[in-house]
């Protein structure tokens, strides 16, 4: 719309006409104070402390309902209207508790700030406050009646923001109230966005209330490593006696890729990290079969001269290595470049969730489509997969889309998942019908079961300018490149292949797979990594994870080293296969898997180091180390040990002294990173190069990017928290990848729903609790 | 069953058919029924509303908006239908008259909407009783279902190719409802919450279309207007305020009832001889002019007329017509604490200071009675009542907030006779509650 | 009417479960008969029973949230049970003039229940109710619908005997 000049406080601003006036006057930095007004959410006007005067209208109006008119003369702030919101607070403050000092919400309250700017000081209330006891909603949701301002922002969150309509107002006038939908309790996501949203603490979660003061803690925003959305939340942490401990997950921090969502994955399901029966010390197995605890030295020496006898004596293509979803691409890296030079094997695999490399195959240079893009998105298409429940951050994009910027979303699914009610077509079709469904949007009028629906849905998509495809795991190798082939035919396309974990993408995008390298380079076509690794790179695809197994079935596998990933319960692999194979297994916990192992090292999590992850929409993001837990080791710090204790040259594998190697300047060490960052400050004050250490993921960086085109984004960008979408493309262009059919297809979707996190969701005790308490509740709806 | 009252000064217009049992639909028709809306029906649109400014009929809910200028507001052109809405959630204390509307002449609302949606090209007109007035929702069907049956609603009324639907609409008990926009909520089936303003009902209103929203007192006034000729209509009452009103005198009155009178006639005149003065041989000490939401008038302010610029210009409002009257005998601050309690029972709660105010008022005006104030106190009440006026989400934190300032500005010194422990000068021999059997 | 068949799966009369199904149908928008239908249902049921929110949620096909978001709205619709009659005493300015509160007083004496109250036989409830539309007739209570007006305590008395009769009869409402 045509711009529109007015007067604020003598000020001339010029904004599109319609804008609300609040909106105008905050993107000039005038900040007009409200509870109830939210950005992106309906208005309410209920509030009344936007009042501003606007010239010639007799009484005071309010900014978030005001739109900016041509020679509107404003003042936003006078003694007039100073007195007009110090009234409304007073008059709040009337019925509210003065329980700030135990309030969870004390020190980042927007009641209190509000308080402290229009100096409702004198307390003229004298009579009884209204008092309502507090409720406890669901696991993770408190409700404090008394606190409650009626702003109204977590009824609208929950409805227009999360399609999810569980809270409402009850009663009326004085007696309104906040009310979940099962009268005394929640049936929701349990997402947590009524909470975040709160301006005071009258909701609270069950995983922070009463456990610190905001001002406590540190906050380090960081990649959630839950599924592969990369969400960014914000860790709260403060020291423990064994470390730094993550009391809380919010998204403060609106510059992530998820704008103003979290799921309760990202807000709370932080808590696995904290949990008592976290590995602390190196196991190792004795004679008769019990683990022992021993030292980081002993378990360390004895783990590499095993791995280093077993390759000496039956070759590298004994040795199997399983990487992880969840781990940085740093370390994803290192891990299959250490198996490649130091253990001489391409048996190399990971859990896959999605076939990337079909997908970068078929795509062959054209541009996937970032997480961002979403948000800008005319028309998206949705096939497969339950985005509400594997891919919330998704989710909430394309509610958001459809609700506030008109995005037409097309759906065909073989279920009748909840985005649907935000579909501006879907389409039902059987769970083996999303093949010819793309015959069928390609042109083929017999490959699917003609109806009017199927019909108009076709005709609907292909009138679109500019389209999304995102697609679940659902479509798989030559079905991918059908699809990718049909999309080329519309106008303006992107694609986007939906997997399942916080690093899923990375782990493909690094190689861990037993033929292809990093940037999805055929092990046939190797020759820049030859160039770069020395002539010890083995030229023959290795094994993949199934055959790993089989291999050891046979007493072919000498040794499996296994990084975060659980094969066993995730395969339901038969234990006894590895009766025979010596295995090293690091991870947080005793999983299925860990538990056969003859070394287990207890490691890290995502929260508790730094590098890069890539979502699955590829977005590389830097992580911050938020967290750490005395005992557990960095992924990257015990592959790079173990190699030192293999006798490898280190500096071969993490080139941490090469010339020109430029350092984090602090940013890896995280929350606790005061000391590094002044070391780094007077470092550079003095002209000397920063100097890293072999355990600094940041070391390998410049060698990931030099090998894979694709993570070539500017590193600066990257290192102060923006997201990067990676360069479209296989790393070379040129390179064919063998496609469909010439592979295994070994993709195992996760299946996790909202509440579950593979493996490491079952070490949450939020999920537990919220899949706990859901149960009788989801026997009876079914 | 609700009778009006009559007394030579009344001019029955309104209440032209009342007691004539024109509930029956022949009766009706005898007593010149939709003639009104045949004559509307071949003056068209423009015509109708040119008739309804003549008549200078200015809103009997209580704002006094021009009616004719209301309705010129509906574009002519709309994507979404349009409707015409009878707010017949008559609750503003002090306030009985549309009842006796329904009750008497029920086909008079119908032919009311039946031009209303003429004027405007509407095509659904609803009429919204409050609940508790049952029996007159089961009167205002049938004379709907006579109304179809006789061809003036339904498919191509009066022989015209016009279609009219006209469904009667209940409430369940609010206050607030009465606001306009909360009315349509209500009648959209949530809760009784207003809308934000811009965009008017004229423009987006009911189901987001173009809403003619009328009081019943409004609307039943219009077949009259078309029925004696706007010119007349307006020479009825005064400048500006054209016809009568139905004015309900309650509280201390000798003859209490519901009159109809020119607009404009003087409201001490209204009180001593039209309902026959303050019985007992008491004194007049305060009258409220026009429901409970107007601030109070003392006896040396009563020579006016009551027409809603001249109560204006004396510092209260005409309002909805309800005159209550008090004599010496009543305590002010339990006057004002019951008024106050009635506004926060009815606070639909949405903004701040509607919400908070009216129970903070409540609670502080309790313990002011009850004795337990101090002089800060008064002064408090009257700092919250002045801070929520204007700065409210809908006008019921005003309808709060103006009749207890004027409390507290012209009886502060029997507000002081409460303080300090020394309690209701007027109850100090009150019984105590009741004991529970 | 009362010959309607009975409807399968209604908690209602077949004669209100038929107005119901008519109500929907006269709106634009089927929710504009919430209100209406609650209050139907109450006058049938008693009260806005959890089988009541259920069932009109159904029909119109909304949430109970949202049926129970409207339903504590309105101050004629109670979720907990009157007595048979429900005796609403106004006392406000212009009743209270007239000896509102004194008729209250004398209701709560009588019946021996306080306000918001149900006698131990269900016979009578008891509630101070705000203005009703009786201004010019004051002191004036309503028992369910029916109005009583220019009311003393001596013809309350008789008010409160003649439904005592009615209930003893086995009269209806």
């Amino acid at each position: 719309m045509a711009d529109v000049t007015f007067t604020v406080d003598g000020k001339k601003l010029t904004a599109p006409a319609g804008t609300l006036l609040i909106e105008a006057c905050r993107a000039h930095g005038i900040e007009i104070p409200a509870f109830c007004y939210y950005p992106g959410l309906s208005l309410q006007a209920a509030c009344r402390m936007c009042v501003v005067r606007i010239e010639k209208v007799p009484k005071l109006q309010t900014a978030c309902t005001t739109p900016v008119a041509e020679g509107m003369v404003v003042t936003t702030e006078s003694p007039e209207i100073a007195q007009a919101r110090k009234a409304t607070i007073e008059l709040l403050l009337g019925n509210h508790p003065l329980d700030c000092p135990v309030c969870d919400a004390g020190g980042e309250c927007e009641l209190q700030d509000m308080t402290f700017k229009y100096g409702a000081h004198e307390s003229k209330f004298a009579d009884i406050k209204n008092h309502r006891d507090e409720q406890q909603w669901s696991p993770v949701v408190f409700f404090d009646r008394p606190r409650c301002i009626l702003c109204y922002r977590c009824v609208r969150v929950c409805g227009e923001g999360m399609d999810v309509w569980a809270l409402g107002i009850q009663n009326r006038g004085s007696g309104s109230v906040i009310a979940p939908n099962q009268q005394d309790h929640l049936d929701c996501e349990e997402c947590g966005m009524c909470i975040d949203i709160c301006p005071v603490g009258a909701l609270t979660s069950g995983a922070y209330r009463y456990k610190t003061r905001p001002w406590e803690m540190s906050h380090v925003g960081t990649v959630c490593t839950h599924c592969a959305d990369g969400c960014k939340t914000t860790l709260g942490v403060r020291r423990a006696s064994d470390g730094m401990e993550i009391v809380r997950g919010d998204n403060r921090d609106k510059s992530g890729i998820n704008g103003d969502f979290l799921c309760i994955k990202g807000r709370y399901a932080f808590d696995f990290a904290n949990r008592d029966d976290r590995l602390t010390k190196p196991l190792l197995r004795q004679p008769n079969g019990e683990f022992k605890p021993v030292p980081w030295d002993e378990a360390i020496e004895f783990a590499g001269k095993r791995l280093r006898e077993i390759r000496d004596s039956r070759g590298g293509s004994s040795i199997g290595v399983i990487g992880s979803n969840r781990t940085t691409n740093e370390e994803a890296y290192l891990l299959q470049k250490f198996a490649r030079t130091v253990l001489g094997t391409n048996n190399i695999d990971h859990h896959r969730t999605a076939d990337y490399p079909a997908f970068a195959a078929a795509l062959a240079g054209i541009s996937d489509a970032s997480l961002r893009d979403f948000a800008s998105a005319k028309a998206v298409l949705l096939l497969g997969n339950d985005p509400t429940e594997q891919h919330p951050g998704l989710a909430w994009q394309l509610r958001t889309g459809v609700r506030l910027r008109g995005l037409h979303l097309y759906v065909a699914n073989h279920q009748n998942i909840k985005l649907r009610r935000q579909a501006a077509a879907f389409l039902q079709i059987r769970e083996g019908d999303y093949a010819p469904l793309i015959a069928y949007l390609a042109g083929n009028d017999s490959a699917l079961d003609g109806n009017g629906e199927a019909k108009a849905f076709r005709e609907a998509i292909r009138a679109e300018e500019s389209l999304l495809i995102v697609f679940g795991a659902e479509f798989r190798g030559r079905d991918i490149e059908a699809l990718v082939q049909f999309g080329s035919s519309l106008p303006s396309v992107k694609f986007a292949c939906l997997g399942d974990y916080a690093n899923s993408r990375g782990a493909a995008d690094m190689g861990l797979y037993p033929d292809l390298l990093p940037g999805y380079i055929p092990i046939t076509a190797s020759a820049q990594f030859a160039q770069e690794y020395g002539p010890s790179l083995p030229s023959q695809p290795g094994l993949d994870l199934l055959q790993m197994f089989d291999a050891a079935r046979r007493g072919e596998l000498a040794a499996l080293y296994i990084v975060g990933s659980n094969p066993v319960a995730r395969y339901n692999l038969d234990p006894a296969a590895l009766r025979n194979t010596f295995i090293i297994a690091q991870d947080l916990f005793l999983t299925e898997t860990a538990r056969l192992a003859d070394v287990v090292f207890p490691a890290a999590n995502l929260y508790e180091k730094s590098g890069t992850v890539t979502n699955t929409f590829g977005d590389l993001q830097l992580v911050r180390k938020a967290a750490d837990r005395a005992g557990a080791r960095t992924d990257f710090e015990l592959i790079v040990r173990l190699a030192a204790a293999m006798g490898a040259n280190v500096k071969q594998l993490v080139p941490f002294e090469h010339r020109g190697v430029r350092a984090d300047m602090g940013q890896a060490r995280g929350a606790q990173s005061g000391e590094a960052d002044r070391h780094g400050v007077w470092l550079a004050a003095h002209h000397l190069e920063p100097k890293l250490s072999p355990f600094d993921p940041f070391a390998i960086l410049d060698e990931m990017q030099r090998l894979i085109p694709a993570y070539n984004v500017p590193r600066l960008d990257l290192l102060v928290g923006n997201d990067q979408h990676s360069r479209s493309g296989p790393a070379s262009g040129l390179v064919q990848i063998q496609t469909a059919a010439a592979r295994r297809d070994l993709v195992l979707p996760s299946s996790d729903t909202l509440f579950t996190s593979g493996t490491l969701g079952r070490y949450s005790s939020t999920l537990s609790s919220v899949l706990e308490s859901r149960e009788p509740a989801e026997t009876a709806a079914d | 069953m609700a009778t009006l009252t009559t007394h030579p000064d009344c001019v029955p217009l309104v209440s032209y058919r009342f007691g004539k049992g024109a509930t029956n639909i022949d009766k009706y028709l005898e007593l010149d029924g939709y003639k009104s809306a045949r004559k509307a029906l071949e003056l068209g649109p423009d015509a109708i509303i040119a008739e309804m400014k003549t008549s200078s009929l200015r809103g009997r809910g209580g704002a006094g908006f021009p009616t004719g200028m209301k309705w010129s507001f509906v574009p002519k052109q709309s994507a979404r239908p349009k409707y015409v809405l009878v707010n017949g959630d008559e609750s503003e204390p002090g306030t009985c008259k549309d009842r006796l509307i329904f009750e008497h002449d029920p086909h008079s609302v119908i032919e009311g909407v039946i031009i209303a949606a003429l004027a405007i090209q509407a095509k659904m007109g609803f009429i919204y009783l409050r609940g508790e007035y049952r029996y007159l929702i089961e009167i205002m069907e049938k004379a709907v279902a006579d109304a179809y049956a006789k061809g003036f609603l339904g498919k191509k009324i009066l022989g015209s190719d016009i279609d009219l639907d006209v469904v009667v609409q209940t409430g369940a008990g609010a206050y607030e409802v009465g606001e306009e926009s909360a009315l349509m909520e209500s009648l959209e089936g949530k809760r009784g919450v207003p809308r934000i303003r811009p965009p008017f009902p004229a423009v987006v209103g009911l189901y987001g279309g173009p809403t003619i929203i009328n009081n019943a007192e409004t609307i039943a006034t219009v077949p009259h207007i078309f029925r004696i000729g706007a010119a007349e209509y307006a020479k009825l009452g005064t400048e500006r305020n054209g016809g009568t009103r139905l004015f309900c005198l309650s509280g201390h009155l000798v003859r209490p009832g519901v009159y109809e009178l020119p607009m404009g006639y003087n409201l001490k005149k209204m009180i001593y001889e039209v309902g026959g003065g303050i019985p007992n041989g008491k004194k007049l000490k305060a009258v409220v002019p026009g429901g409970s939401s107007t601030p109070v008038l003392l006896p040396e302010e009563i020579d006016i007329g009551m027409d809603f610029d001249q109560v204006g210009k004396a510092g209260s409002m005409l309002g909805s017509g309800g005159v209550v009257v008090l004599d010496e005998t009543v305590c002010m601050v339990e006057f004002a604490l019951r008024t106050m309690k009635f506004y926060q029972h009815e606070s639909c709660g949405w903004c701040i200071p509607c919400r908070e105010g009216t129970d903070w008022l409540k609670k502080s005006l309790t313990r002011l009675h009850e004795g337990g104030a101090v002089d800060k106190d008064i002064d408090n009440i009257r700092y919250l009542a002045e801070n929520m006026l204007g700065r409210t989400f809908c006008p019921l934190g005003d309808a709060a907030a103006m009749p207890t300032i004027a409390f507290v500005k012209k009886f502060r010194k029997e507000f002081e006779d409460h303080l300090e422990g020394r309690g209701c000068p007027y109850h100090r021999a009150a019984q105590p509650e009741p004991a529970l059997v | 009417m009362s010959t309607q068949p009975a409807q399968p799966g209604t908690i209602f009369s077949p004669t209100l479960a038929a107005r119901f199904d008519r109500l929907v149908t006269l709106y634009p928008v089927k929710r504009s008969a919430l209100v209406p239908m609650l209050l139907y249902a109450q006058d049938e049921i008693g009260y806005v029973s959890d089988a009541v929110i259920a069932e009109v949620a159904a029909r119109i096909g909304i949430t109970e949230l949202d049926v129970r978001n409207v339903v504590s709205y309105y101050s004629l619709l109670r979720t907990k049970p009157a007595g048979k009659y429900h005796v609403q005493v106004c006392t406000n300015i212009s009743c209270m003039l007239r000896g509102g509160n004194e008729i209250l007083d004398h209701c709560k004496k009588k019946l021996g229940i306080p306000n918001k109250g149900v006698t131990p036989d269900g016979v009578f409830s008891l509630e101070e109710v705000e203005c009703i539309g009786a201004c010019s007739w004051g002191p004036a209570a309503q028992v369910n619908y029916a109005f009583h007006e220019n009311l003393t305590p001596e013809s309350m008395d008789q008010v409160l005997a003649d439904y005592r009769a009615k209930a003893q009869n086995g009269g209806g409402k």
